[in-house]
C-alpha cells in the first residue's frame, strides 16, 4: 500500500517536473494556468478539502462538506481540472488552518496538487459567512481569496460566484457559472420549453402551450427568449420577456421559425415563408420587420450570428442539398462553408475563436462537427453514438451542449468540451429532451 | 293534363335534387328533396292494386344509400390519401400528381369545402430544417391544386416538420410513410 502510494507520488512528481520543464518561462510568468488553445489535454490536479468550521453550530459540518462538494462539482464541470480524491490528502486544513501561514504546501505538491482551494464557514441563524481561497501550491501563493456573507440557503450562489472568480483568475475569462440552458422536453406529453442552470440544476417549465414548442433562442442580455410554438395550431414565433413573462407573437402566413438574436441588440432573425419562399428576415424584439436577409429560391433557414453581429451562418439548399453558408452583411457576400456530405445543418457560431459547430448527417447517423469560419480545421466531435444534434456553445466558448440519442434511442441533453472530450449527460427528466440553447452569462444571478 | 304537369313538376324537383345529393348534404334544399321520394312512392301505391301477391319494394332508398356511401367514400379517400415525397424532396412524383388531380376535382365538386394541407417530414434531419421542408411540401401541393383550378382561399397550409409522424418506427418503411402531405378539413362543409 505504502509502496503503491510512493510510486504514485514519484510518478506524479515526475510528470509535474516534466510539465513545468516543457512550459516556457514566459507563460509561467503570466500565470497562464489554463492554455486556452487546447485546455483539455491535460487537466490540472486540484485539491478541495472540506471547509473549516468556526462555531459549534450543528449545521456547519454538513455545510462544510456540501460546499466543498459543490465547489468540486462546479469546477470539474469546466473540464479544466482533475479534482483529487480527499482520502489521498496528507493534511486537513479543517484542523491545521486554511491560510498560507498554516498550510504545508509540500503536503499538497507531493500528492500532485497544483491548485488548492481552502475555505471556512460560520453559520449564525439563517446567515452564513464563508471565506474561500485559491492557492498555487508550487508557488505557495494566494491567487484569489474572498469573504462572502449571505443567507445559508444561498450557498449555491456564493459557491458559483467564487468559482467564477477562480475561472477568471485562471483563464482571464468570465466563464459560464451564471448561465442557463433552455431546452425542449416532452415530459408532459407535449413539447414544452424548460430552463435549468448550466449544470442541470433546478429545471423549470416555462411554456404552457399544450402543443408543439421548438427552438428556444436567448437574447444576448439573457432577458428574452424567442421560440416557435404551435399553441395556435400554426408555427408562430413567440418573443417572451423572461422576467415580465410578456411579449409578442409573430404569426405570419407559413412558417415563423428558427429564431436567433443579434448579439448586443434588441433584434432577431428568423425564418419566414410568407413571401412564398423560406427566407431569413431581421426584425425588432417587438416583432416589427426590418428587412429580408436572404434572397434565394429554396430553403434558407437556421441563422446563427457572429459575435460582432456583422455576419451570420445559415442553412441553405441553394446547391441542391442543405449546406451551411455565411453571409457578410457589410459586403453582402455569401460563401459556402461546408462541402463534405449531403446534409449539414444547425450552425452555431462560437462566442470566440472564429469557429462554427454544426450537425452533419451521414450513413451512421447525425454527428456534431466544428469547422473554422475560413473552412479549415474540420473536426468531428461525436462518433458512432446515436444521433447527436443541436450544438450550442457555452458563453465562454469552452463547452458545447447538444442532444443525443446514444442511450436507448431516447434523446437527452449532453455536455462536452469544445474539443469533444468529457462527454456526459446533463440531466435526467421524464420524456425526451432536445434543442438545448446555452444562455449568455446572466448578471445579478 | 294536371298529371302531366305534376310529373313535370316532380322531375323538375327531383333532378336538381339528385345533383345536389351528389354535392352537398347540408343545403336547406336537401330537406325538401328528402320528402320527395315518399310522395313518389305514394303515387305509385295508388296506381297498383292490392290483390296481387307480387312483392315490391322501393329502389330509391338503396340508390340513395349507395350514393351517400359513394360520397362518403370520395370524402374519405380525399382525406385519407396522403401525398408522399422522397427524402429531402418537395417535388411531386407522377403518382402524387395523379392523386392530386382526383383531389382537385373533388374540391371542385365540393365547393363548400375548405382544407388544410399539412406538410410532414421523417425524423431524419434536424428540427428547424424539417419545418422549412414541410412548409415547402405543403406549399408545393397547394400550388399544384391551384393550377388545377382550386381557389387559393380554400387551401391553407401548415408545416409540422418531423413533429407528428404517422408511423413512429425508425426505419425506411416508417420514414416513407412520414414524408407526406396530409389533408384535413378546415371548414367542415364536407
Amino acid at each position: 500500500m505504502i509502496i503503491q502510494k510512493n510510486i504514485k507520488k514519484i510518478c506524479l512528481t515526475l510528470l509535474f517536473s516534466l510539465f513545468f520543464a516543457a512550459v516556457p518561462p514566459a507563460l509561467l510568468a503570466k500565470y497562464d494556468y489554463i492554455d486556452i488553445t487546447n485546455p483539455f489535454i491535460r487537466k490540472i490536479p486540484m485539491g478541495i478539502p472540506l471547509l473549516k468550521t468556526f462555531s459549534k453550530n450543528y449545521q456547519e459540518p454538513m455545510m462544510a462538506k456540501k460546499t466543498a462538494d459543490l465547489i468540486s462539482e462546479t469546477l470539474e464541470f469546466t473540464g479544466y481540472f482533475k479534482i483529487l480524491d480527499r482520502s489521498a490528502f496528507l493534511e486537513s486544513p479543517q484542523k491545521s488552518g486554511i491560510t498560507a501561514t498554516n498550510i504545508k504546501f509540500k503536503n499538497w505538491t507531493s500528492i500532485g496538487t497544483e491548485l488548492l482551494i481552502t475555505g471556512g464557514l460560520l453559520i449564525k441563524g439563517d446567515k452564513i459567512e464563508m471565506e474561500l481561497r485559491l492557492y498555487d501550491t508550487f508557488k505557495q501563493q494566494l491567487l484569489t481569496g474572498k469573504r462572502y456573507k449571505g443567507k445559508t440557503k444561498d450557498y449555491r450562489r456564493i459557491v458559483r460566484r467564487f468559482c467564477s472568480r477562480v475561472i477568471f483568475k485562471l483563464t482571464n475569462n468570465k466563464g459560464f457559472f451564471n448561465s442557463k440552458i433552455a431546452f425542449v422536453s416532452t415530459g408532459t406529453g407535449n413539447k414544452e420549453i424548460y430552463i435549468c442552470d448550466f449544470d442541470g440544476y433546478n429545471p423549470k417549465k416555462i411554456t404552457n402551450s399544450k402543443n408543439i414548442t421548438l427552438s428556444p433562442a436567448w437574447s444576448s442580455d439573457g432577458k428574452w427568449l424567442a421560440y416557435t410554438s404551435y399553441m395556435r395550431k400554426h408555427p408562430d414565433l413567440y418573443i417572451k420577456n423572461l422576467i415580465s413573462r410578456h411579449g409578442t407573437i409573430v404569426a405570419k402566413k407559413g412558417i415563423n421559425s428558427s429564431p436567433a438574436w443579434v448579439p448586443g441588440k434588441f433584434e432577431l432573425s428568423a425564418t419566414f415563408s410568407f413571401t412564398g419562399d423560406q427566407e431569413i428576415h431581421l426584425l425588432t424584439g417587438k416583432g416589427k420587420f426590418i428587412k429580408k436577409l436572404t434572397e434565394n429560391r429554396g430553403i434558407d433557414s437556421s441563422p446563427s450570428w457572429s459575435p460582432d453581429g456583422k455576419m451570420f451562418a445559415f442553412v441553405s439548399k441553394r446547391s441542391g442539398t442543405p449546406q451551411i453558408y455565411i453571409k457578410n452583411l457589410i459586403t453582402g457576400n455569401v460563401i459556402r462553408l461546408t462541402f463534405n456530405g449531403k446534409y449539414n445543418t444547425q450552425p452555431s457560431w462560437a462566442p470566440c475563436g472564429n469557429k462554427i459547430a454544426y450537425s452533419a448527417m451521414t450513413r451512421q447517423g447525425i454527428d456534431i462537427y466544428v469547422v473554422g469560419v475560413d473552412g479549415n480545421n474540420l473536426t468531428r466531435l461525436t462518433t458512432n453514438k446515436g444521433n447527436n444534434e443541436s450544438p450550442s456553445w457555452s458563453p465562454d466558448g469552452s463547452l458545447i451542449t447538444f442532444c443525443s440519442t446514444r442511450k436507448g434511442s431516447v434523446s437527452r441533453i449532453y455536455i462536452m468540451t469544445a474539443y469533444g472530450t468529457d462527454q456526459r449527460q446533463l440531466l435526467s427528466l421524464p420524456g425526451q429532451q432536445t434543442s438545448p440553447a446555452w444562455s449568455p452569462e446572466i448578471m445579478n444571478n | 293534363m294536371y298529371k302531366k304537369i305534376r310529373i313535370f313538376f316532380l322531375l323538375f324537383m327531383a333532378i336538381p335534387g339528385l345533383i345536389l345529393t351528389a354535392s352537398c348534404t347540408k343545403k336547406p334544399v336537401l330537406s325538401e328533396q328528402a320528402d320527395m321520394p315518399q310522395y313518389q312512392d305514394d303515387a305509385y301505391d295508388s296506381d297498383t292494386s292490392k290483390s296481387t301477391d307480387i312483392e315490391e319494394s322501393g329502389l330509391y332508398d338503396a340508390e340513395r344509400l349507395a350514393q351517400k356511401t359513394a360520397i362518403q367514400e370520395a370524402k374519405e379517400n380525399f382525406l385519407n390519401e396522403n401525398i408522399y415525397f422522397g427524402f429531402d424532396k418537395a417535388s411531386l412524383s407522377m403518382t402524387a400528381q395523379e392523386k392530386l388531380m382526383i383531389k382537385a376535382s373533388w374540391m371542385q365538386n365540393n365547393p363548400a369545402a375548405s382544407i388544410i394541407i399539412e406538410g410532414h417530414c421523417d425524423e431524419r434531419g434536424t428540427t428547424e430544417y424539417n419545418i422549412a421542408l414541410g412548409d415547402r411540401r405543403a406549399e408545393k401541393v397547394k400550388s399544384f391544386m391551384m393550377e388545377l383550378g382550386v381557389d387559393d382561399s380554400r387551401i391553407q397550409t401548415v408545416s409540422y416538420g418531423e413533429e407528428r409522424p404517422a408511423d413512429s418506427g425508425h426505419n425506411e418503411d416508417a420514414w416513407q410513410l412520414n414524408r407526406r402531405a396530409r389533408f384535413t378539413p378546415y371548414i367542415d362543409g364536407f
